[in-house]
């Protein structure tokens, strides 16, 4: 059984200027021990489907789907009890800013022992001596005098730690990092991956990475989800993606990579990402894609099956090329 | 081709007095410390580093936003010398030579102004002479040449995407035809599809015009394909300076190597030499003693930690005692 | 020549098969942030009758506010025994018709709200600006004085004023003005420095512009959301201000029909005649309640952190 387990997730914000559909029926499956990297760019939902499962969206969000398990528990008719004991505990989170993310009123020390104290049934003592494993597990030199020091006295890949070390302060099942490194400078990221990666293999726990950053998707994960415009779009092997990317979008993207550039001017994606006022009738990414015909812009896609990666597309790409037969 | 050198800057260092509060006595964060470079029409020198490494500094004095405390900074003819200010029509003609685009698209633009009023500014400011008809002319000319439409002109900045503010943005820097674009990380804010159509722009515009460009990044693989020299700055020095592809293909300075091994490679089956960097980065508050590097330095030697290397001569230069 | 594929703009290309809903306006957004508030919108409703009494006073009071019809001194209001509908809302101890002073009132307090909050806003702005661009001494000393006057309970100060200048009307307005100020300065000196560090200023100041067009054109504009809630509540303020000086004898004076002064002459009758004190009172009561419920609304909807979409 899966560990984490999500079927056609949609989330809806009642905005000032009607409904808003940021996550439009997105499948997530995480299995123990899995590294699942989502990917995708502004207005994709990514951020917000991991918010909805962790319920921190605003009382604006009307959040549905066809299962929301996580480790047998339904997360969509749990009570907000046993949201509370799962969540931080099984599942945690951690980021995009750490600067921001640890209240700048409390020492170090005490929010992790908060996080400590809220879950497991330790002694002051134990929860003292636990903090301090957790800071040495992350790296951080002199972990005593880092719980004493308030967040303001660390910096970005200091603070990251921190809160990785809080997230992993249950021993969770699942991690989901929201970019966790888009914040930090290139050399300071490579440390927090670095980190993240042996943690996932010491405990064995999943790791969810969301990340605009195909080069840290390259590095990391085990699977990849694209996201665009709140569906999922594809979702394959890493090396599979990167050598056969079976949605134009995907395809699209990656070559639009400067590393991958071969003249002085880039291939592009014309166009931009629908927002709230502007979402075509059709498959979402018809306007901007190079191999879109009439059915595209009127008829919504259905994923395709595994071979092809479960591309949201009428046609999609085999060696490149949209494959034109009857589905 | 030879072509006109426009920008040539001397050891230019800037420093800032930070005062100690009531109880404290002050102390000095040498932002930037003896940057010297060139930069001729139509080329591309790219700045890289982490935080703290001066180079947003950098652009600020290129920029005239700061004055430089020390050094000497040669711009299209005019001269800005550390502790000399410059009179008012120095200062105009500056201002027409360099102009700067920032990385944040949603603060750069005033929220207040229609996008046609942002355009028309500087020439309002710095053309009296043009009339009010012209302003509009070259304003729309702008908007066409950036790739944005005429009925862009009455909207407002928070009805546009990221991708287009920056544009705008461009656009706007270049209404005073400037020589020189300062660029300060004016895609790290952007998705990667829209990055690739504004770096495009910004080629297109440097071919056509004939603009040298200050590039300020980041994003190695960003710089490798728009630079044609590239400068590594380290807490306010440059340690290493380099044609495009001389950096990238035998890079000298330790530094150099680990950044270019931190940058992630979008290509699952590429064996990444990971050079790991240890320690955080230094505050300019505090710098080590001698070479600035050595704390993190996978090479350091006794000599490292006692004087600071110079940066050595020539066409490639490093500022190392050991380089790789 | 025009852009090509390589940096096309807008959205819908290629197949144009795009749903488009029209981004709606700033102001339709406004509105439907500010309507959820139901007391804002009742509030805005009873300030707007309260201009429209205002501007058509001549018309709609049923008599002159100043005459006198002294055979019908202190008669009760129209559904009490010995009342009349000629006098609604009866007279007071001259024979003054109450409904027609409370009707000629509301133009003397929408005056003093007015004239009080253009000359506070004015100059706290113009100071706030001062203090905000030019930091160092002169923010200081601005800020300091604007502390000493924020230390006077406003009344007091007011009230010295008004003793040294001599009590009329107009006296009384400024005084409250400013006595009001120092918000203004405060609210303007914060979003200034707020503002300031934002790089469409450092743009700005890039292209040239002067520090007289930096404050007024590229920051000001900025800054008013906190300002119109501040102008807003301290229409009400005014209101009360002057409708206290007037009950102290040192605001508007008699005949002049203005709600506080009118409140003065008839502390006596309390008991005798209830109508005398109680309508002013109320309608002192009811507007400032109602402009305090629009300013609140105004500021949730005019404050971006909490907008939702």
């Amino acid at each position: 059984m899966a560990l984490l387990d999500v079927q056609s997730l949609s989330v809806d914000f009642r905005t000032a200027n009607g409904q808003f559909r940021a996550v439009d029926r997105v499948d997530v499956s995480v299995e123990e021990g899995d590294v699942l990297a989502i990917v995708g760019e502004s207005g994709s939902g990514k951020s917000v489907s991991m918010l909805a499962l962790m319920g921190l969206l605003p009382w604006t969000a009307d959040i549905t789907s066809d299962c929301m398990r996580f480790d047998g528990t339904d997360l969509a008719t749990a009570d907000a009890e046993t949201r509370r004991r799962l969540v931080g505990r099984d599942v945690a989170m951690i980021f995009q800013e750490p600067m921001s993310s640890l209240n700048p009123c409390f020492t170090i020390g005490f929010q992790i022992r908060e996080a400590l104290k809220e879950h497991l049934d330790l002694s002051r003592s134990e929860r003292q001596r636990r903090a301090i494993e957790l800071l040495e597990q992350v790296g951080l030199p002199e972990p005593e005098k880092r719980l004493r020091a308030f967040p303001h006295q660390l910096s970005g890949g200091m603070s990251q730690r921190v809160m990785i070390a809080m997230a992993i302060a249950c021993k969770p099942k699942l991690l989901i990092a929201d970019e966790p490194t888009t914040a930090l400078d290139v050399t300071i990221q490579a440390q927090i991956l670095e980190l993240l990666l042996d943690l996932q293999k010491e405990t064995g726990m999943a790791l969810v990475l969301i990340t605009h950053d195909m080069g840290v998707v390259a590095e990391t994960a085990q699977r990849v989800s694209v996201q665009y415009a709140g569906q999922k779009v594809e979702e394959q092997g890493v090396q599979a993606l990167f050598a056969e990317p079976r949605h134009p979008y995907t395809s699209a993207l990656l070559a639009a990579l400067p590393e991958r550039a071969t003249t002085r001017h880039l291939p592009t994606i014309p166009g931009v990402v629908p927002g709230q006022f502007d979402r075509p009738s059709g498959c979402l990414f018809s306007p901007r894609c190079p191999h879109a015909d009439e059915r595209c812009g009127r008829e919504q896609p259905t994923p395709a099956d595994a071979s092809l990666g479960h591309a949201r597309c009428h046609y999609p790409l085999m060696a490149g090329v949209p494959r034109r037969e009857a589905s | 081709m030879s072509r006109s050198v426009i920008v040539e800057a001397r050891d230019l260092s800037r420093h800032y007095e930070v005062s100690g509060g009531l109880f404290g006595k002050a102390s000095t964060v040498q932002a930037l410390s003896n940057v010297s470079f060139t930069l001729e029409a139509g080329r591309t020198l790219a700045v890289v580093g982490e935080s703290g490494c001066g180079k947003s500094t950098l652009a600020r004095v290129v920029t005239m936003i700061e004055p430089p405390s020390e050094g000497t900074l040669h711009i299209d003819g005019h001269t800005v010398d550390a502790g000399e200010p410059l009179d008012a029509s120095a200062r105009a003609a500056l201002r027409a030579a360099v102009q700067i685009v920032f990385q944040n698209p949603f603060g750069s633009l005033n929220p207040r102004q229609t996008i046609g009023r942002i355009l028309e500014e500087p020439v309002l400011i710095n053309r009296p002479d043009l009339s009010k008809s012209a302003r509009a002319e070259r304003a729309r000319e702008m908007l066409e040449l950036t790739g944005l439409r005429p009925e862009h002109y009455d909207r407002y900045p928070h009805m546009f995407s990221g991708g287009q503010r920056q544009r705008i943005a461009v656009a706007r820097a270049l209404m005073l035809e400037p020589r020189i674009l300062v660029l300060d990380e004016p895609v790290s804010a952007l998705d990667l599809s829209i990055q690739s159509q504004v770096l495009n722009l910004l080629v297109d515009l440097q071919e056509r015009l004939g603009l040298a460009y200050l590039f300020i990044s980041h994003d190695l693989s960003v710089v490798r394909h728009m630079a044609d020299d590239v400068m590594v700055m380290y807490l306010g020095r440059a340690v290493e300076t380099a044609s495009r592809d001389e950096l990238f293909l035998s890079p000298k300075h330790p530094y150099t190597e680990a950044l270019l091994s931190a940058t992630p490679v979008a290509d699952p089956t590429h064996q990444s030499t990971r050079i790991r960097l240890t320690g955080e980065l230094p505050s300019p508050l505090d710098p080590p003693p001698g070479c600035a590097f050595n704390p993190r330095c996978r090479n350091v030697q006794a000599d490292c930690r006692t004087s600071r290397p110079p940066l050595s001569p020539g066409d490639h230069r490093v500022a190392c005692f050991h380089p790789v | 020549m025009s852009s090509v594929d390589g940096y096309s703009a807008d959205s819908a290309d290629g197949t144009g098969n795009v749903a488009s809903v029209a981004r709606p306006g700033r102001f339709r957004e406004f509105w439907s942030y500010f309507r959820e508030n139901r007391g804002a919108v009742v509030g805005l409703a009873v300030f707007l009758l309260f201009v429209l009494v205002a501007i058509f006073a001549d018309v709609l009071a049923p008599h002159s506010p100043t005459e006198q019809f002294r055979s019908s001194l202190l008669q009760p209001p129209a559904w009490q025994t010995g009342g009349t509908s000629e006098f609604l809302l009866g007279t007071d101890a001259v024979g003054r018709d109450m409904l027609s002073r409370l009707i000629h009132g509301s133009r003397y307090s929408f005056f003093i709200g007015v004239i009080v909050v253009v000359i506070a806003a004015t100059s706290g702005i113009l100071l706030g600006l001062i203090a905000g661009f030019s930091r160092g001494w002169v923010d200081t000393l601005i800020m300091r004085l604007m502390d000493i006057l924020l230390a006077f309970p406003s009344l007091l100060l007011a009230l010295v004023m008004v003793a040294i200048l001599g009590p009329s009307l107009i006296n009384a307005m400024i005084a409250i003005a400013i006595v009001l100020q120092p918000h203004y300065v405060r609210l303007t000196r914060a979003a200034v420095l707020g503002e300031r560090a934002k790089e469409y200023v450092t743009s700005a100041q890039v292209v040239g512009a002067g520090p007289l067009r930096l404050m007024f054109v590229t920051v000001l504009p900025n800054c008013l959301a906190p300002l119109i809630v501040q102008a807003a509540l301290s229409f009400s303020t005014a209101i009360l201000d002057a409708a206290a000086l007037g009950f102290l004898g040192l605001g508007a004076q008699p005949p002049t029909p203005e709600w506080g002064t009118m409140l003065a002459d008839s502390r006596e009758f309390v008991l005798r005649a209830w109508w005398v004190v109680t309508f002013p009172g109320l309608a002192i009561l009811v507007n400032v309640l109602a402009i305090n419920l629009m300013g609140d609304g105004l500021r949730d909807a005019l404050d971006p952190k909490l907008k939702r979409s």
